[in-house]
């Protein structure tokens, strides 16, 4: 471990440190149409406590982790530094035995003998509408449920249990935040997280599309509501917006295995925060893929790169929605395979050597997805440069960006940039033994936060997903001959362009180039070479020839009109007179 | 004191026995019973049943996810060896239990290290009680029954030890005495010697096996339940290839 992470965990003590740090409420329109049945606003403080025991009640007895994780933690403190949140505000109540023990003390208050005998001696406390408001309202939302707390326990009580325990109890009376509740009200009317209607989803897969072709060429196509196909594709939503890149990765793997692929518009979307909110939803939203992979009679629904998509998939979808009638993977294990068959043969990695990458394994890809193997694999097979970082940070041992468990939201800024400071201190580290500049981040939220959290901690790193890479190094069919065609036509460009010739504006005297004008004009009429373009004039339908064009009718691309006018006449039986009806300069 | 006494030898035992047996039934049987909505292993390691209970063991055994806890094992070097103590002292009283006539050659065996754990043990007890004092953050999260069940483990070690080295019963005193509450037939004291050291070892011993199922001396048997440790990652509709379609 390096000196700085060492340091890290010198934390002091500062009590009541989190107690700032509090989410907006949610609004009624959203609160209204959660799967999960809560008021519409916090309910009154008089019926707050018997409707919250209520609802523990029914936690405790519908889930085993819950009860026992509420009955055998020994307060050894194992977990203290082990949490982001903790470790960055150094409030005790943000370490996952305090927090924790806010749900502890009002269940052993009500529902154990000894809490019922013996009170605050054995830490229990009668359940009272402030601690709901204060500490469980305050502090559950201060958890990721990123589950690192759980590796390090001896036995295992995984904080994420509690907190979503604690969270649906809040529900129950209320105090549900804004940010999760408009999230999920938007994915049950758009389909998708960031609430982006159909039409623009389809304009924005077009616009990839065309990117793509300019880029390589290649037709490659980004489907969307196909009625039958055989791969149901699920990207977090802002992979079509923001995270492009990783889209445009994605679509040239499939394409490049020529697959019978699409995506939906009804479920276009792999979040789920219905994790970070009520099992319910969870069950709800999850629901969505179901339906529609049965639908278009999906044989393989593809999880895209989304951290917390994937835990809501590979432990709870089946659990709750089965029995599936498909199969699921995640795209990295989907990339990682293929890879091993070699069925993308053709790769250039040295495309990828401007970057030194490092990974930063998503929470629940790690600790709850089973996939810590298959994204440095990928990254190995595409990029020359890889550095891990420490080992104490990395795989089951990962850190938490710090925005994720429902936590990406304005207000909460202050707390995101603390949780974020372990995985900054991390990356800073590889950043500055081997120069690493590309932060992979194979998750939705990791895009959206861990750039801030660099630039907060001032570490000059691009932070990305690990499709960037493979759509870079990844070459499909025609991609290479359009490639060096383009190039030659843009050096015969710049070379045409360099040989048309030029005519003195001044005194009608003609040149083969430019060049050889202004070097006329500096001499004879002592015009500087940078304001040359006074003097002299390009004779352009001299030069036409020699500038390309393109085809009307067929989109095919020449290095010169005439080229083009002896194609139009072969190809379309048009007279090379009327060549241009057709051919088009690119000029 | 002899009133006392009798209850503590005579009486006291089998509602001892009760609460405890009851209790500790109760709590498992409880923990048993909660369904388990949907698998929530935490990695590493979990793919198939054998794994599961591979970890469970190694947690168990080991303490392997504190020794995880990186590069500060003292909480694992001292949790770990008032476990194994705990267990040898445990292991070597079966002496008084076995056998109506001899004592079974592995229990004999055991005598020697049994007797060192039991010495050995205060260490990390003491460790265990200062640490909740030294550490802020842990004192911060200590409740008075932390402190409790580690004074009483204490106060149960001590008057042990005091008892054998000091007061020095006959063993087949206290043989005696067990061997009759076994089978249930009152103990004559007159016929007896009790040291009252061991009357006292013998009542601490008691309150600490009645206190258990209720703190979270529990743990014991919720370690065995852990979902995140005995769950595995399994499900038939996940899959790793790409050949699927």
């Amino acid at each position: 471990m390096g000196e700085q992470l060492e340091k890290m965990y010198d934390v002091e003590l500062k009590p009541g440190a989190g107690e700032n740090y509090v989410c907006n409420l949610t609004k009624p329109e959203f609160a209204e149409v959660m799967a999960t049945d809560i008021p519409k606003e916090p309910l009154p403080d008089h019926e707050m406590v018997p409707v919250a025991l209520k609802k523990l009640d029914q936690m405790r007895k519908e889930r085993k982790s819950v009860q026992l994780y509420l009955d055998i933690c020994v307060r050894c403190g194992a977990c203290i530094k082990q949490c982001h949140y903790f470790i960055g505000t150094g409030d005790p109540k943000n370490t996952p035995v305090g927090r924790a023990e806010l749900l502890r003390k009002v269940y052993r208050a009500h529902f154990t003998i000894s809490g019922k005998l013996f009170g605050s001696l054995v830490g229990a406390q009668k359940l009272t509408p402030e601690i709901l408001k204060n500490e469980w309202y305050k502090y559950f939302y201060q958890c990721s449920e990123c589950r690192r707390c759980s590796v390090f326990c001896p036995y295992g009580i995984d904080q994420a249990e509690i907190t979503m325990a604690g969270r649906e109890v809040l529900n129950s009376v209320g105090l549900a935040p804004k940010y999760v509740t408009q999230v999920i009200s938007q994915v049950y009317k758009h389909g998708n997280n960031l609430g982006i209607p159909e039409p623009a989803f389809k304009y924005n897969c077009q616009f990839l599309e065309e990117e793509i072709k300019e880029s390589t060429g290649v037709d490659v196509k980004i489907p969307v509501d196909k009625e039958k196909a055989d791969i149901l594709y699920l990207p977090p939503s802002a992979d079509l917006f923001t995270n492009t890149d990783t889209m445009i990765g994605v679509a040239k793997v499939f394409h490049a295995i020529g697959a019978d692929w699409t995506m939906s518009t009804y479920a276009s979307e792999a979040a789920n925060f219905g994790l970070f909110f009520s099992y319910d939803d969870l069950k709800t939203i999850n629901l969505r893929v179901v339906e529609t992979a049965k639908k278009i009679g999906a044989k393989l629904v593809i999880f895209g790169e989304c951290g917390h998509a994937w835990r809501a998939a590979r432990q709870f979808m089946e659990a709750m929605n089965g029995p599936l009638p498909f199969k699921f993977m995640n795209i990295l294990e989907f990339t990682a395979d293929l890879l091993r068959k070699g069925k993308l043969k053709n790769i250039d990695k040295s495309r990828n050597d401007d970057v030194v990458v490092t990974l930063h394994d998503p929470c629940n890809y790690a600790r709850a997805g089973d996939l810590v193997e298959e994204t440095r694999y990928i990254i190995q097979q595409v990029c020359n440069n890889f550095h891990d970082m420490d080992p104490s940070v990395t795989k089951e041992r990962t850190f938490c960006c710090g925005g994720g468990g429902g936590l990406l939201t304005e207000e909460l800024m202050e707390l995101r940039m603390k949780g974020g400071l372990p995985r900054a201190t991390a990356v800073k580290e590889v950043v500055e033994a081997h120069g690493v500049n590309y932060l992979a981040a194979p998750c939705a939220i990791d895009k959206a936060q861990l750039p801030l959290v660099m630039q907060h901690y001032n570490i000059p790193v691009q932070v990305g997903g690990i499709h960037d890479l493979v759509g870079k190094a990844l070459i499909l069919e025609g991609q290479e001959e359009f490639e060096a065609k383009k190039k030659a036509e843009e050096e015969a460009a710049k070379a045409a362009a360099a040989a048309v010739p030029a005519v003195c504006g001044l005194c009608d005297a003609e040149f083969a180039s430019m060049d050889e004008c202004c070097e006329h004009a500096e001499k004879e009429h002592k015009i500087s070479k940078e304001q040359c373009d006074m003097a002299c004039e390009s004779k352009e339908g001299a030069g036409a020839a020699a500038v390309p064009a393109v085809c009307g009718l067929c989109d095919a691309e020449f290095a010169s009109m005439d080229e083009c006018c002896e194609h139009a006449e072969k190809e379309h039986k048009i007279s090379k007179e009327q060549c241009d009806m057709v051919c088009e300069s690119k000029q | 004191m002899g009133v006392l006494a009798n209850f503590v030898v005579n009486v006291l035992p089998y509602i001892t026995l009760l609460v405890f047996v009851v209790g500790v039934v109760y709590r498992v049987a409880v923990w048993w019973s909660r369904p388990s909505p949907a698998p929530i292993p935490v990695f590493p390691g979990q793919r198939s049943v054998g794994s599961a209970v591979a970890r469970v063991l190694a947690d168990v055994l080991l303490f392997r996810s504190l020794f995880r806890f990186g590069g500060n094992r003292i909480l694992w070097l001292g949790s770990w060896l008032f476990h194994i103590s705990f267990g040898l002292i445990l292991l070597r009283h079966l002496r008084y239990f076995l056998g109506a006539e001899r004592v079974p050659g592995w229990v004999n065996a055991l005598q020697g290290i049994g007797v060192a754990a039991a010495v050995v043990i205060s260490i990390p007890l003491l460790y265990l009680l200062l640490r909740r004092i030294v550490h802020a953050d842990i004192k911060w999260i200590s409740t008075p029954a932390d402190y409790f069940v580690l004074l009483l483990i204490l106060s149960v070690v001590l008057s042990g030890l005091y008892a054998k080295f000091f007061a020095k019963p006959f063993v087949v005193d206290v043989k005696y005495v067990i061997r009759s509450l076994m089978a249930f037939q009152p103990v004559d004291l007159s016929k007896v010697y009790l040291s009252t050291s061991f009357l006292v070892h013998f009542f601490l011993v008691q309150v600490l096996l009645m206190y258990i199922p209720f703190s979270k001396v529990m743990h014991f048997g919720g370690v065995f339940f852990s979902p995140t440790r005995t769950h595995y990652f399994g499900g038939e509709a996940h899959t790793k290839s790409s050949e699927e379609v």
